[in-house]
């Protein structure tokens, strides 16, 4: 299959569509808009000429001076077909993308980690936060304008402590009461 | 060549006693049963666990068992790289450990950061923890962390309990 | 008569663990010994490989990308340097090919083994750690034999090997291929019926197959809820559709279903090694063709002007590789590996992704455990067989 076969079984299904395919060495590539990515994604994974019923990858590669910087990429598989598919959204810093989470649950780390490094925004994911750096960490290390080495000092916290007063007073307060009844 | 009578202090040669000062003993008791603490990271720990095994047999330096527990363990083998996010955690797991506490880091990513000089990686885990020997490698052959661990076993025997 | 308090409580299973496998931080909120919720928190081990490598000349990338996954590391550089041949436009002579299958196999089964050693070690059979690791030593001498390095050879290298194979190399295969379906019966034999292990493993950690697609778990763990997707058969990659082997699957989706195709898989790893290691002369190309890429050998750079200035070329500034993007899968240890790459022409990468599947198997590890106990943990992640340099990158 190459990507005109496939961009032809999804214009029908998917109204308003708007495809490139692109140049590729080994699978077929689609560029797809980002309003648009989640009907594809639907009618990649119904249509049953298409099948696509694994999600293998979520990424995105920074292109910083280029606008739009950021270019998500999609890797899809169909075990029933055995063939695979590309797709790619062109996205700018502040483009939400909408979450493809509620067809594979497999998106929801991968948009999370693509979210950490690169800080693009997914929208509707329920779970947006830090996934492989600190939760305090600041910046989004894979842009292109952010440096390979910091020069910073690791950070360790101060050990837990607590003083006698403050022992004793929390033992008596979950003493709990003897009765007898 | 010494006679029996040059150490016999006075003594009945025929008695079995020995004679020695107990710093002495103190520190051949510690470095004989050095526990370490599980702490493999990385690669390196794929490593150490072969040198825990049959072939690089470390039981037969003392270190016994490696004890889950870093409360009942002497020595912390950080072995693999130390990221930023783990920092603290290792610092924890270090305070919790009871004195006499060794430290020996493992590989190098532990000793200065390794192959990995960017963001993410604590360039050496000195910068958390203080470190009595540095095991260069990547990963270092089990043989080399023996050495390591003999080196430990010297310095201990060298310094005062 | 006194209240009860009847809550959940949350306990911390800490990055600093024996049975996480590595860094993995797990809290769970239990009610007695029964998991309510579990949320496992990655990056302890995050070490920025990916935009380290965007600092090297593609040739320094392949030892980066070994200390991903470092029980399976020459898939991950197979997986590597397959995209950027693939950039190139390279072709391997079928030598280079094999041996590389027969390397990538020997790695399978030292990951395998290292996988039933834990695995088992968790579970409580303790001395299967030191059966499993002395067979691995037989297959780390094979590494030194070959590249100078137990671990990390770095022997694949882009266009080819890194140099030719030693002398002895036949000799070491073989003498291991002869004796290790021994050890396998001798592993099987250790566990498969024994009471404790099948009562800790058969119907823990159930997933079926549209589960395991669904949250992106190709590999040994898809295998063993019924799908026969292998990467090695479906998109085969170095010669292997001329190879003779079976793809092992089960229907049960339990930890049990996934030691017995593991346990199989090693069988079959053995099987192909045998084929692999018939075909590979003990003299002949180790690389292709292409002098951009390869460099020429020592005698003629000290002899041919044109040979010396490759060599320069290539060590000082790097090849370059043609702009585009690539994604190559591999079937790793623990399933589909994959490297996406992308080139913009110059002779540094501009992005590398691998693929992870502990990644992936640390996302599902919620849904794999639901209302399990706290031991059904321990063997869920022995059997997903995750390596936290993998999921952390």
């Amino acid at each position: 299959m190459d990507s005109q076969t496939i961009i032809e079984a999804l214009t029908p299904v998917v109204p308003g569509a708007a495809y490139e395919a692109a140049a590729s060495v080994d699978v077929p590539t689609i560029y797809v808009r980002a309003d648009q990515l989640l009907q594809t994604c639907t009618a990649l994974r119904d249509t049953p000429a298409l099948r696509f019923n694994v999600l293998v990858e979520v990424t995105c590669a920074d292109y910083h001076p280029r606008d739009p910087r950021f270019e998500l990429v999609y890797h899809f598989l169909s075990i029933p077909h055995k063939h695979r598919v590309r797709l790619k959204v062109r996205a700018a810093e502040q483009t939400p993308v909408p979450t493809i989470q509620q067809l594979w649950p497999a998106a929801g780390w991968l948009e999370r980690e693509v979210w950490d490094m690169f800080g693009v925004i997914f929208d509707g994911h329920p779970d947006l936060r830090r996934l492989l750096m600190p939760e305090d960490w600041e910046g989004h290390p894979q842009r292109k304008d952010y440096p390979v080495q910091i020069r910073k000092a690791a950070q360790t916290y101060e050990p837990l402590e607590i003083s006698e007063a403050e022992f004793k007073a929390n033992m008596e307060r979950d003493r709990v009461k003897r009765t007898t009844h | 060549m010494t006679t029996p009578a040059d150490h016999t202090h006075g003594l009945d040669p025929e008695l079995p006693l020995l004679t020695t000062t107990v710093e002495k003993l103190v520190q051949w008791a510690r470095r004989s049963a050095i526990w370490p603490a599980q702490f493999g990271l990385a690669c390196c720990a794929i490593e150490m666990m072969a040198m825990a095994a049959s072939r690089y047999d470390i039981a037969r330096f003392g270190a016994e068992v490696f004890r889950g527990s870093p409360r009942q363990s002497d020595l912390m083998i950080v072995a693999g790289r130390l990221s930023r996010k783990m920092a603290p955690a290792m610092r924890r797991v270090y305070d919790q450990m009871p004195e006499p506490k060794w430290v020996i880091s493992m590989g190098a990513c532990a000793s200065v950061g390794g192959v990995f000089d960017n963001y993410a990686i604590v360039q050496g885990v000195d910068q958390v923890v203080p470190v009595d020997v540095y095991v260069p490698g990547c990963p270092p052959r089990p043989e080399s962390l023996i050495y390591g661990i003999v080196q430990l076993q010297q310095k201990i025997s060298r310094s005062r309990p | 008569m006194a209240e009860l308090r009847t809550e959940t409580m949350t306990v911390n299973m800490g990055p600093q663990h024996p049975s996480t496998h590595g860094v993995l931080r797990l809290v769970l909120e239990l009610d007695g010994e029964v998991i309510k919720s579990i949320t496992p928190t990655i990056g302890y081990l995050h070490t920025g490989i990916e935009k380290t490598a965007e600092q090297k000349k593609w040739q320094q990338v392949v030892p980066l990308v070994e200390r991903m996954d470092y029980l399976g590391a020459q898939s991950n550089s197979l997986a590597y340097v397959l995209g950027v041949e693939r950039l190139l436009g390279l072709e391997m002579p079928q030598r280079v090919q094999d041996i590389r299958v027969c390397l990538v196999e020997l790695q399978r089964l030292a990951s395998h083994l290292l996988w039933i050693g834990t695995h088992a070690m968790e579970i409580g059979a303790v001395s299967m750690l030191f059966y499993a690791v002395r067979e691995r030593e037989l297959i780390m001498n094979i590494n030194e034999l070959v590249a100078g390095f137990r671990f990390f050879p770095s022997y694949f290298r882009v266009g080819g090997l890194r140099e030719d194979l030693p002398r002895g190399f036949h000799e070491a295969v073989n003498a291991f291929l002869d004796r290790f379906p021994a050890k396998i019966d001798e592993f099987e034999g250790l566990l498969s019926k024994n009471d404790v292990f099948m009562r800790r493993t058969q119907g823990v950690g159930v997933v079926s197959q549209e589960d395991a697609l669904a949250w992106g778990l190709l590999g040994p763990i898809a295998r063993a809820a019924g799908s026969d997707y292998d990467v090695r058969k479906y998109f085969p990659y170095c010669g292997y559709e001329t190879y003779d082997f079976d793809i092992p699957t089960a229907t049960e989706g339990d930890v049990y279903a996934r030691y017995r195709v593991r346990v199989q898989e090693m069988r079959e790893s053995v099987k192909i090694t045998r084929q692999a290691i018939k075909r590979i002369t003990p003299n002949g190309a180790w690389a292709c063709d292409d002098t951009r890429v390869v460099p020429p050998p020592k005698d003629k750079v000290y002899t041919e002007m044109e040979a010396l200035i490759q060599h320069f070329l290539i060590y000082s500034q790097g090849f370059t590789v043609p702009a585009g993007d690539v994604y190559v899968p591999v079937e790793g240890p623990r399933g589909e590996h994959g490297c996406y790459i992308v080139s913009d022409g110059t002779n540094r990468p501009w992005r590398v992704k691998m693929r992870a599947p502990s990644f992936m198997a640390i996302q599902a590890l919620p849904a794999m455990v639901q209302g399990g106990l706290i031991a059904d943990v321990v063997a869920v992640i022995g059997s997903t067989d995750v390596v936290m340099g993998d999921c952390d990158r």
